[in-house]
């Protein structure tokens, strides 16, 4: 792995009239990384994609590609390329030649890029669909021919904005395990732009979250989802109980109710605080039942809803709703709506955020 | 397929129709559609095909020696008068100046096309206005208006004077033809070029130079091909028009300049050529529906 970072953002800000859409943010992103940039719609995650591709131009900061400054660059002078959201295949060309399209402009005669280009289509598993139209085929096969435009050019970098979004869940899900597998195989850098943090878990290296233009928090999926640097990352990321509280002391919060649970924290004494509980995290007993683990609430349940392969309580306390996940294994207790519960959770599997 | 089939179609167990109902449907459709057509028809067979074919008749007529004509002894001689030097030139002068106004309507209009799809709607709105803002005025007025500018002592001369390139005078030329026939039929470039431009979607374009083309090569490979539909209007309802003009060759030509569209009106009207001018007639129109049929027939190929 090259140990020069394939794309160094420093201090980078893009401005459009008076909107901030992207907010003084550093980022480095290494040679080889799947990097996923998560947050929900105008955040900035698109913006800074476009502005490593060189469609946008950062207001102020410096923007280097493996090493060198391309701030300004326009697009066709950077060693990156794009698989945009909509695929933007072009119309009046058939599939080899959107395909070629990169290396026709690079100066490739048409012979050669034409064999680069079928050897590509093959990769992607289109082989045999080299003269159809764009309009032609389905959404999932647009997705691989806008793939293979990209690959054909041996990008750097491989800028993804959103290349799942318009696809169902079956189809999305095999495009993943295949993008997954492209990148191994290439070794390059994927920066991958979506709005579903389910995808950004399961596929990245590393997870950049982001809102309202600024860079909340970067960092491996486990440590995302585990130890969230703040209250919007440990809503956005999976599901979670955000209970309100304040700091009593290291390893105690009193919450709102005045009860005290234990959470260990390194925020100081008196910081108003949230403690993020996920729902598969708590147990659930009758309420005169012994629990193990170090906090207990006691409420009441609300709803029961079926999975398949889980339960999801509704729960409500005194002071605030939760919810639940118990896996739908055999023998697990079912609680009818009304029974009085407690929730029970280990003090090892919350964590504490800013209030 | 007509609608009532597509839509009993879908279900083809549930429905109660019979085979019967459903041809009885399509006739009533097509009944209804060719009734509401029919105002179209009547006017076009009444006031196009009548007349067409009327202008046909004559051209294979004769001449009497009193200037009419004899519909009588049918011949192809004023299809013979078509080979003659002096029509033969006319002929040519008409189609090249009518290319070159095409041409440069297309090299103008082009840019602003684009630059007007790039704006915010409220400005293209008002952008369009001022292309339409000219058809206000009458053309004939218009036409006038640029024998003032281009004449004897207009600003065009007290310009080139001024600039000290001497007393150059435009007026009775090809070149103010050309001026005035790209200044007239300019808007009818930049609408459909407009249209189509506008359609084209923004994110091909950053495709392209994502995928390394140049400024250059991103219209000529993803612009230009996408919008030739528009191209293609916009030269037709450019050339046809510029091809039998009549008021600005008139206004602005000189009598060494004479066009296609005067040169029939003086066979019909001072010549008292009726066959002839029939024949030049039928050929103009000839040249403007082969024109059309094989730039449609590219345009066709291209897309």
């Amino acid at each position: 792995m090259n140990s020069t970072p394939a794309v160094d953002i420093k201090g980078i800000t893009k401005r459009f009239g008076d909107v901030v859409a992207v907010d003084n943010i550093d980022l480095e992103i290494a040679d080889g990384e799947f990097f996923a940039m998560l947050g929900p719609s105008g955040c900035g995650k698109t913006t800074t994609l476009r502005m490593i591709a060189g469609l946008d131009f950062p207001t102020t900061g410096s923007l280097k590609i493996f090493g060198e400054e391309v701030g300004t660059l326009p697009p066709n002078k950077r060693p990156v390329n794009t698989v945009f959201q909509n695929y933007a295949l072009f119309p009046h060309l058939n599939v080899i030649d959107n395909v070629a399209f990169g290396l026709r402009m690079q100066g490739v005669a048409k012979a050669g890029a034409r064999k680069q280009a079928v050897e590509m289509i093959e990769l992607v598993h289109l082989g045999g669909l080299e003269n159809r139209k764009a309009s032609q085929m389905s959404g999932g096969q647009q997705q691989r021919v806008a793939l293979a435009r990209a690959l054909v050019n041996h990008p750097k970098v491989l800028l993804l904005d959103e290349p799942l979004g318009a696809l169902d869940l079956k189809l999305r899900q095999e495009m993943q395990g295949e993008l997954k597998r492209l990148q191994k195989e290439l070794g390059i850098s994927f920066v991958f732009v979506t709005h579903d943090q389910e995808e950004a878990l399961t596929m990245s290296d590393r997870i950049a979250v982001m809102d309202e233009g600024k860079l909340l928090q970067v960092a491996k999926p486990e440590e995302i989802y585990e130890r969230p640097a703040n209250r919007f990352v440990a809503d956005f990321i999976g599901q979670t109980n955000l209970l309100d509280g304040t700091v009593e002391d290291a390893s105690t919060v009193c919450l709102a109710n005045g009860a005290r649970v234990r959470a260990k924290s390194s925020f100081p004494v008196g910081e108003k605080v949230a403690v993020s509980l996920r729902p598969e995290r708590a147990q659930i007993a009758q309420r005169d039942d012994a629990v193990d683990g170090g906090s207990a609430v006691d409420g009441v349940v609300e709803s029961v809803t079926y999975l398949g392969n889980a339960r999801v309580y509704g729960i409500k306390l005194d002071w605030m709703d939760l919810e639940v996940r118990e896996e739908n294994r055999p023998g697990a207790t079912l609680h009818e709506p009304g029974s009085q519960v407690t929730i029970a959770w280990d003090s090892e599997a919350v964590s504490v955020v800013a209030g | 397929m007509t609608v009532v089939e597509a839509l009993l179609s879908q279900e083809p167990d549930e429905r109660e129709a019979t085979p019967e109902f459903e041809a009885a449907a399509a006739r009533q459709e097509s009944r209804r559609g060719f009734l509401m057509a029919l105002p179209a028809y009547a006017y076009l067979v009444l006031f196009f095909a009548v007349p067409l074919i009327i202008v046909i008749v004559y051209s294979f007529a004769t001449r009497n020696r009193f200037g009419g004509t004899d519909l009588s002894g049918w011949n192809l001689d004023s299809y013979a008068k078509l080979g003659e030097p002096i029509v033969r030139d006319i002929l040519f002068r008409s189609v090249w100046l009518a290319l070159l106004t095409t041409i440069i309507c297309l090299v103008i209009a082009y840019p602003f096309a684009y630059f007007l799809s790039t704006r915010s709607p409220a400005i293209r709105n008002v952008m369009l206005v001022f292309v339409m803002i000219p058809f206000w005025t009458n053309f004939l007025v218009r036409n006038y208006a640029w024998r003032v500018i281009l004449g004897n002592d207009g600003p065009f001369t007290r310009t080139t004077e001024a600039l000290g390139l001497g007393e150059q005078e435009l007026l009775f030329s090809q070149t103010a033809v050309v001026l005035g026939l790209v200044y007239g039929y300019l808007p009818f470039m930049i609408l459909p070029l407009y249209a189509a431009v506008e359609r084209i979607d923004h994110g091909l374009l950053e495709a392209s130079r994502d995928l390394y083309a140049s400024g250059y090569q991103s219209f000529r490979r993803v612009l230009l091909p996408l919008s030739m539909p528009g191209v293609i209007a916009g030269s037709i309802l450019v050339f046809v028009p510029s091809l039998g003009a009549y008021v600005t060759p008139e206004i602005l030509g000189g009598a060494k300049t004479t066009l296609l569209g005067s040169y029939i009106v003086t066979q019909f009207l001072t010549a008292r050529n009726w066959p002839f001018g029939a024949s030049l007639s039928f050929v103009l129109m000839a040249i403007m529906l082969v024109t059309t049929i094989i730039y449609f027939r590219k345009g066709g190929r291209t897309l």
